[in-house]
């Protein structure tokens, strides 16, 4: 049983996001992408700057075996992003909701993220699809 | 409903990703496919290849026959046991698979064909046989291959009597039978090993007690990047019926001498060799970070000329690799394309690891 956090939001396409203090969200992909992606050997992270829009493909994680799209969850403007995961691409797998955090951005419209999945909705969609 | 090995309940009980392969369903990796890799290349690691088929020759004319079907020719096999690596072709020079086949003792050999080609090979052997005195027999055993520099340490300390003495003075590319079992030191991952195969019903007790002594159970996963880091081609990936072995890296494989010798496929491949072949497969290192993918397209001097085939991280090396099939005259800075981004790629002669060595 993968572990979903009762404090985030998730996205369809198994992306988690985090509500940071000053205004920003935190991004990243769930425990049961991270399993079901098996071990992470490299990152490709968004230009800090770039504006996204809500579903683009703006991050590439790629397994042993294959390469996923990470989409936005929200649209927004790239913050930050994870410089670590360049040589610790495993930290996704280890520590999906922590130190495996992928970028961060600022929301366009913060009222787009409550219509978001929260944990348990989550949780009910990889039941379905497993 | 996909086919399933007689180790598949030990397969989920070993917490198995099973995924379909060629209508099998098999083991992807058990927990983490790094780790699978990692066992094999240093210590020891088992798979389930059951998947593929073992299909015996026997007659009067296996031998005629099976000189005539493959292009590599099994007169060399001088003595019973011996094993070859082949392609068989159409007409045209096409790969229709790939294969291992053992002389056993009499006028018998042993083909080992791939899961996903194992019908149409068949079918494709049987008519051939109608004009020879032979008979093609497709067997359904089971098949677990041991590997890793410690795998025949392992394997010898289960067999006992003449069984182990047999085994034991075994050389590389070579087979002994006991009854109805089978051993060869052969694989597909550039590490010393046995391929066992046996009866089905004899599959999961030994799958057990090779579980018992230390030994990993390894998925298709690590299967594939050990493959890829021993320069071995992938049937269906790296060829098919539209590449020849001269466009596969495997001329070496084409038995040319005696020259008398017919075999299908001949007089296609003669031509493409004196006109030269028009694509070529080459080994490729990424020194930059990125992973190389099958179908990425790959550059030379700014220029298309062709795509990867196989392409992968590499564990051992920490790095991607991967064969790409490019036009034979592409000579200069070879690069691939990876959504977009333009990196350099390095050609290198596989294997990329010889023995658990990086060799790039």
């Amino acid at each position: 049983m993968s572990n979903t956090p009762a404090e985030l939001k998730y996205a369809p396409t198994h992306e988690w996001l985090r509500r940071e203090q000053d205004g920003t969200v935190t991004v990243g992909i769930t425990d049961h992408a991270q399993a079901a992606l098996g071990d992470l050997v490299f990152v490709e992270v968004p230009e800090i700057g770039r504006q996204v829009s809500v579903e683009e493909a703006c991050a590439v994680v790629e397994s042993v075996k294959a390469a996923s799209d990470l989409y936005a969850p929200v649209a927004g403007e790239i913050v930050a992003v994870n410089e670590a995961l360049a040589d610790a691409p495993e930290q996704i797998n280890e520590d999906p909701y922590g130190a495996g955090w992928i970028f961060k951005l600022r929301p366009s419209d913060e009222a787009a993220i409550d219509k978001l999945l929260d944990a348990a909705a989550y949780q009910a969609q990889i039941a379905e699809e497993d | 409903m996909l086919q399933r090995t007689p180790l598949f309940d030990a397969h989920l009980r070993a917490g198995a990703r099973m995924v379909d392969f060629a209508g099998w369903e098999m083991p992807l990796h058990y927990g983490s496919q790094l780790e699978e890799h990692r066992r094999v290349r240093e210590d020891c690691g088992m798979f389930d290849v059951s998947h593929m088929r073992a299909v015996d020759v026997s007659g009067e004319d296996g031998t005629r026959f099976l000189r005539y079907l493959l292009a590599n020719d099994v007169a060399r096999l001088d003595a019973p046991g011996r094993a070859l690596y082949s392609c068989m072709l159409d007409e045209s020079g096409g790969i229709l698979d790939d294969l291992l086949v053992y002389r056993l003792q009499g006028e018998r050999y042993r083909l080992i064909v791939n899961a996903a080609t194992a019908e149409a090979d068949i079918a494709w052997l049987q008519r051939q046989a109608a004009a020879y005195d032979a008979a093609v027999t497709p067997r359904d055993y089971a098949l677990i291959a041991v590997q890793g520099p410690r795998a025949r340490e392992v394997v010898l300390s289960m067999l006992e009597g003449d069984a182990r003495g047999s085994a034991e003075r075994l050389a590389r590319f070579a087979a002994v039978e006991f009854g109805e079992f089978f051993v060869a030191r052969t694989g597909y991952t550039g590490e010393d090993g046995f391929e066992l195969m046996l009866p089905q019903a004899g599959a999961e007790p030994l799958w057990t007690r090779l579980r018992e002594a230390g030994v990993a159970p390894c998925g298709l996963g690590a299967r594939d990047t050990l493959r890829l880091e021993a320069g071995l081609n992938l049937y269906g990936q790296d060829m098919n019926r539209d590449t020849t072995p001269l466009e596969a890296n495997l001329g070496w494989t084409v038995a040319w001498e005696p020259a008398e010798r017919d075999f299908v496929g001949r007089a296609a491949l003669e031509r493409q060799r004196e006109g030269g072949a028009p694509r070529r497969l080459i080994g490729v290192v990424l020194d930059a970070k990125g992973v190389l993918r099958p179908h990425q397209t790959v550059l030379v001097d700014g220029r298309p000329c062709g795509e990867l085939t196989s392409g992968s991280f590499a564990p051992t090396l920490g790095q991607a690799i991967g064969f790409a099939r490019v036009e034979s005259g592409a000579e200069g800075e070879f690069e691939v394309d990876i959504r977009g981004r333009r990196l350099p790629l390095r050609v290198v002669k596989p294997p990329f690891v010889r023995q658990g060595r990086p060799n790039i």
